[in-house]
């Protein structure tokens, strides 16, 4: 194919125009609005100021904290899906229909979920009557309204969304592993256990590590919406993340300028992500593998 | 042989069916509440939460329906969503025709950057483009969040279309090449209808990102007229007065669409999915 030096870049040119628009230009300027503050109507330059003030900032600190629990999940989530993953490849009866409802709760809109499981987990709501039914009453609790119960209320929907993107994730590279692998340890007389550990999550490592580092970056920064929807924060700051905490000093309380501070330690955290995993394909993956 | 083999067996195919179906139960519970409360009546939602309703009742619909500007909601959700997909999808077809077809210097490190722009959580983002919005005169505007949504969409987007793009044999592209067809007259004519499976995947991935999303319509559309249905919903919740039975009939309305696109979508869906993680 022949074509001008600079006919690949009429090509690029709207997207990259477009990512100059959204990412680049509102990046840099995110840098630079966390080291200013405003003083007298203008924006002025105060080094790390608003950096230092966050982390005397309780809050901050506490939504922090809650981001870090959350990562609580990922492991049990890896475990789950990849449980679930093998018993359908095992081409239990009714797989495809299991997997095609498993996979449904990633699809819903977070908000919609977020409001029928508030619902649910209300006092009064449906899972308290079902305990009271069967007996339970004295598990009958406030599930979203207690500062106890409701971060690991809010992780538990955060796990049943997304828990099916790893089975699918998984069930598809396991439909590609070569059957002989399977046939061989079978016939060198290993049982399930082994089965599982010599040959299906070594031929699963990179989707489990891939599928690992995406759901650390939704802990740490893509659970904005469960939050929002389902406690706002609360009860107290029970449930404050990261994420709400730059809406709430944006959009709530007109400090612009501790938000952006926020939003870089978001970002160093998620680049820093991406970094490791860029890592772990190293020479595997990328480029060359297209 | 011995004990581990025991649980083995114990652990067999009946195990393995009461673990799956559990786990398929528990993932339809929230959708079967939603859809039964929505038929029920104020009342016998408080007495009967989780049973069927005994006299299926249309009214919540109706609730629904005349509460909180519905339609609008439904309309400015559309129209984000048609907008923002059909623009991501031309311009990355564009990019990934370049990308895939031709050389230039830096190629790979602004494919490597566009990969990991894939992860870059929208909230760091929100604070910058309100300020540079306000300045534009962009807020409370389609074109302003279209364009937002435009650039999310492109990494993935002309990631997906790149591969794909790679895998159409070149033979193809020269033959019409032959026939004396221009560079774009290859990418339109050829490669384009060539790539269906890749358009829709990505089409139906796109839209419900769109339709699903919420901070940034919560951010950059405030005035009431504007809002999305998921920033309407957000604001059932908040409200005094609240009838769960009609909100349930709101959400049911709001997910139809999207149970709708999974049927028909499931396997463009899965295929899109899955090309991230898998090659």
């Amino acid at each position: 194919m022949k074509y001008k030096k600079y006919e690949p870049w009429l090509y690029l040119a709207p997207t990259l125009l477009a990512l100059a628009l959204v990412f680049a230009y509102p990046v840099v300027r995110l840098v630079t609005l966390s080291m200013q503050r405003r003083s007298k109507g203008e924006m002025v330059f105060v080094g790390l100021t608003n950096y230092q003030t966050l982390f005397k900032d309780d809050v901050f600190l506490e939504a922090v904290g809650n981001n870090l629990y959350l990562l609580i999940s990922v492991p049990i989530m890896v475990a789950i899906a990849l449980l679930l993953a093998i018993f359908l490849f095992e081409r239990i009866r009714g797989w495809r229909l299991y997997q095609t409802t498993l996979f449904l709760p990633y699809l819903l809109p977070i908000v919609v979920v977020g409001l029928i499981f508030s619902y649910i987990f209300q006092l009064s709501g449906v899972l308290n009557d079902l305990l009271t039914l069967v007996g339970l009453e004295r598990f009958a609790l406030d599930w979203l309204g207690s500062t106890r119960l409701a971060l690991p209320t809010v992780m538990f929907v955060v796990v049943w969304k997304e828990v099916g993107l790893g089975v699918v994730l998984f069930l598809a590279r396991l439909m590609s592993v070569e059957e002989e692998l399977f046939d061989a340890a079978k016939i060198d007389g290993a049982n399930w256990w082994e089965m599982q550990w010599y040959v299906t999550i070594p031929q699963l490592s990179t989707v489990i590590e891939f599928f690992t580092v995406i759901s650390v970056i939704t802990m740490l920064s893509w659970v904005f919406n469960y939050v929002y929807v389902m406690t706002a924060g609360g009860p107290g700051n029970s449930t404050m993340v990261t994420e709400l905490y730059v809406y709430l000093q944006g959009f709530r309380y007109n400090q612009m300028n501790l938000a952006a501070a926020t939003s870089v330690l978001i970002l160093i955290v998620t680049i820093v992500l991406i970094f490791v995993q860029f890592r772990l394909r190293e020479g595997e993956e990328g480029w060359e593998a297209f | 042989m011995g004990r581990l083999d025991r649980i083995f067996s114990w652990l067999g195919a009946g195990t393995r069916q009461v673990v799956v179906i559990f786990a398929t139960l528990l993932s339809l519970f929230p959708i079967y509440f939603m859809t039964v409360s929505a038929f029920k009546t104020k009342s016998e939602y408080i007495a009967n939460k989780w049973g069927l309703p005994a006299a299926p009742i249309l009214d919540n619909f109706a609730t629904a329906f005349s509460g909180e500007k519905f339609f609008i909601r439904f309309a400015n959700s559309t129209i984000l969503t048609v907008g923002a997909v059909i623009i991501s999808l031309l311009i990355a077809c564009l990019a990934a025709y370049a990308f895939a077809r031709m050389d230039f210097p830096g190629k790979r490190a602004l494919f490597n950057l566009l990969i990991s722009l894939m992860v870059v959580p929208p909230v760091v983002l929100i604070v910058p483009l309100f300020v540079s919005m306000v300045q534009w005169k962009l807020v409370n505007t389609y074109q302003g969040v279209i364009l937002i949504y435009t650039g999310l969409l492109l990494p993935f987007s002309t990631y997906l279309m790149t591969n794909f793009f790679r895998t159409i044999p070149r033979e193809i592209v020269d033959a019409a090449l032959i026939d004396g067809a221009s560079n774009f007259g290859v990418f339109w004519r050829i490669l384009m209808p060539l790539s269906a499976p890749a358009v829709i995947t990505l089409i139906v991935v796109n839209a419900l990102w769109v339709w699903n999303e919420l901070l940034i319509a919560l951010v950059f559309l405030q005035k009431d007229e504007m809002k999305t249905l998921m920033v309407g919903i957000t604001a059932l919740r908040s409200r005094n007065y609240v009838d769960i039975p009609a909100t349930m009939a709101g959400l049911l309305i709001a997910t139809i669409p999207i149970v709708i696109l999974y049927i028909f979508g499931q396997r463009y869906f899965i295929r899109g999915l899955v090309s991230g993680a898998i090659k």
